[in-house]
């Protein structure tokens, strides 16, 4: 009976995974991958852009996340992916355009590419505007919860403030961490010069003792919850967190900052470009841009979403920041592969750097461990003998 | 006399093991020895070299906070598991759902879920503070819990208990208890029982549950990154090589190969303590 039930169960996993290849229509499908939280998902009332893409197409999209750069180029490089849209940042399509890795698109399929506003086009990662289509962009700045941060901070140089030690959070991605010592700096952050690099690194390793933590994500947790008082981090990122803590606010350093664009590619090796083309023109409908702008809360490219008075964040000054409020912006560019190396290595030694606390165990455990095989050793020497 | 199973039975595992932990294997050791382009070359291994200092640093970080983690999950599990084994039925059945029980979520998490609670105005230090309230009528400063080497140990602990515990218990639990008898019945109090009888056989357990411990603690990233607020232990180094801006696969697998050969020699001293024994790996 037992077995027979057993046997039932088995067979109804079984038919639970063939099912759907069996008796799925044939029908388009795409595969999508974008940032985290980087779409109108539903959510709140908001509107399902991926849903809506599907309902009105009758295409079926797979949608799925990254969470860096890095991560996506590996997963491009490696082949263990295959996607038909991605939405990368700008130094990353750089990369991806040199080593061949986009397909250039049809802009016939791309009537809706007439929204771009001009300042976004002709990008320095695509100055033909052949392979990518902006999406969003952003600069980087300071995120200070007033109740435990005044006066209010100007510069870069308050992450290096001891008044706020081990309230302080950096980036845990290298690249943006190095780049909050550069502009303190002064450097330009696509130095290849070694010994700028290892001033960066030395003016981290100071940093590194007043660092609660080397953040991603964990970040909106940390800073909503007054748990951290100042930490670097995305203009977009910064208004859904003050969302959710009125006390937070938000400001560019005087010495400059990051600027940064996500733009939709079509990788090589696509099998439905056509399709894929079509879903980049669909995410640049007034009404879907609209829906994604909003619920993103990152800048938009879009002029007609620009000039939408619906739009609730038309006149944010940390989003659209006048050019008198906003100070020098420098871009990610594609570094060579042994700067890259030489700065993860770097990075290591700033990790290490924090001081991990003595670790008298080990060496109690080793010195025990080592007595205790000599004892076993000696002991069984002395059986043998007998 | 038992009769000889077919040598087919194996062919499943077999072919399972050469598909995905062989070959694996030989894919690491290609790319430790091949540069970007596919040459033979040692330039992974040079550089691990001169920056030696370094990498030393994290291979004994991350074997000193990968210890620590076993020998707390060892005070721990050895009283547990013995209690457990000489509980009731019931008792038992009790205990092992309670354990089992963590496992049934995804580990990642788990392991985020502590961030709340050891955040500056988590779980736990609203509760302390509570209690500072109680005593004192200064402010409260919460000690920082969340992003410590102290927190990195916890989640491994936290994580990998259960495969201490088990091995250990089931070793514990098959001993005869006539051998405990006799042992009284020869005039040994509960202790010398315990040291003479219940330690020596139940090492197999032990030896199986360190390794089961030891070794995914060593290399683990997701915990150190999640808990530790940026650590650079071996298994952050490794994943940064794959996934960060460098792509320097050589260099990673040149990593995980040294990595290896530790874990090998650990495994290889862990040996000399189950030599005699019946057999080291029990579950």
């Amino acid at each position: 009976m037992k077995k027979t039930a057993a046997i039932l169960f088995c067979l109804c996993l079984l038919a639970a995974f063939a099912a759907p290849a069996a008796f799925a229509a044939p029908q388009q499908t795409i595969n999508v991958c974008n940032w985290g939280e980087y779409i109108s998902s539903g959510a709140e009332g908001s509107l399902n852009v991926v849903a809506e893409f599907e309902k009105r197409t009758g295409i079926h999209v797979n949608y799925t996340n990254f969470d860096t750069n890095e991560g996506l180029y590996s997963k491009l490089a490696s082949g263990a992916a295959d996607y038909d849209v991605i939405i990368p940042s700008d130094y990353l399509i750089q990369r991806l355009i040199a080593e061949d890795m986009l397909e250039t698109l049809d802009f016939s399929n791309i009537p809706n590419y007439k929204y771009i506003t001009d300042e976004s086009k002709k990008l320095y990662f695509d100055p033909e505007d052949a392979y990518s289509v902006p999406y969003t962009y952003g600069y980087v700045g300071l995120i200070y919860n007033k109740t435990m941060v005044s006066p209010p901070p100007e510069s870069w140089a308050a992450l290096w403030d001891p008044q706020y030690a081990g309230k302080l959070l950096q980036f845990s991605s290298p690249r943006d961490a190095f780049g909050t010592a550069q502009y303190l700096l002064g450097q330009n952050i696509n130095t290849t010069s070694q010994a700028d690099w290892n001033a960066a690194a030395q003016k981290l390793k100071e940093q590194a003792p007043l660092v609660q933590g080397y953040v991603a994500d964990e970040i909106y947790g940390i800073m909503e919850g007054g748990n951290a008082a100042l930490a670097p981090y995305y203009n977009g990122d910064y208004l859904m967190m003050h969302d959710n803590n009125e006390d937070l606010a938000f400001v560019y350093p005087k010495e400059g900052t990051n600027y940064f664009c996500d733009s939709m590619c079509i990788p090589k090796g696509t099998r439905n470009k056509q399709a894929a083309e079509q879903f980049i023109n669909f995410l640049l409908e007034p009404d879907i841009a609209l829906a994604n702008a909003e619920y993103i809360m990152y800048a938009t490219p879009h002029s007609a979403v620009r000039s939408n008075p619906d739009y609730s964040l038309r006149d944010n000054e940390i989003l659209y920041p006048k050019a008198e409020t906003l100070p020098k912006t420098q871009i990610f560019e594609n570094l060579p592969p042994k700067v890259l190396t030489q700065m993860n290595t770097l990075w290591t030694e700033i990790l290490q750097s924090r001081g991990g606390g003595g670790h008298w165990l080990i060496w109690i455990v080793l010195a025990a461990a080592a007595v205790a095989v000599v004892v076993m050793l000696v002991r069984k020497l002395r059986d043998n003998r007998r | 006399m038992r009769k000889k199973n077919s040598p087919w039975l194996n062919a499943p595992y077999v072919l399972w093991s050469a598909l995905f932990i062989l070959a694996p294997l030989a894919l690491v050791a290609v790319f430790a020895f091949t540069d970007q382009a596919g040459r033979f070359s040692l330039a992974s291994f040079e550089y691990i070299a001169q920056n030696q200092q370094l990498y030393l640093k994290t291979f004994g970080d991350s074997l000193a906070y990968a210890l620590e983690a076993t020998v707390i999950c060892l005070l721990l599990a050895f009283p547990l598991a013995y209690f457990m084994a000489n509980a009731r039925q019931r008792t038992q059945r009790l205990l092992m759902m309670l354990i089992m029980v963590p496992m049934w979520m995804n580990f990642v998490i788990c392991t985020y879920s502590w961030r709340s609670i050891l955040e500056d105005h988590g779980i736990l230090n609203t509760a302390l503070a509570w209690l500072h309230g109680l005593v004192s009528k200064e402010a409260f400063r919460p000690p920082a819990l969340l992003d410590t080497p102290g927190a990195v140990v916890l989640g491994m602990v936290y994580n990998y208990l259960p495969f201490m515990i088990l091995p250990i218990y089931t070793v514990m639990s098959k001993l005869e208890p006539s051998l405990t008898e006799a042992a009284q019945d020869l005039g040994a109090n509960r202790w010398r029982v315990l040291e003479q009888v219940v330690v020596p056989l139940s090492i197999p357990g032990v030896v199986s549950g360190v390794t089961m411990v030891f070794v995914p603690s060593v290399s683990t990233f997701y915990i150190s990154q999640k808990l530790g607020g940026g650590s650079s232990l071996i298994g952050d180094l490794i994943e940064l090589q794959f996934l960060g801006s460098a792509y320097n696969f050589s260099l990673g697998a040149a990593l995980s190969l040294i990595l290896m050969a530790i874990v090998l020699v650990c495994m290889l001293v862990m040996k000399q303590f189950s030599d005699g024994e019946e057999s080291a790996f029990v579950v």
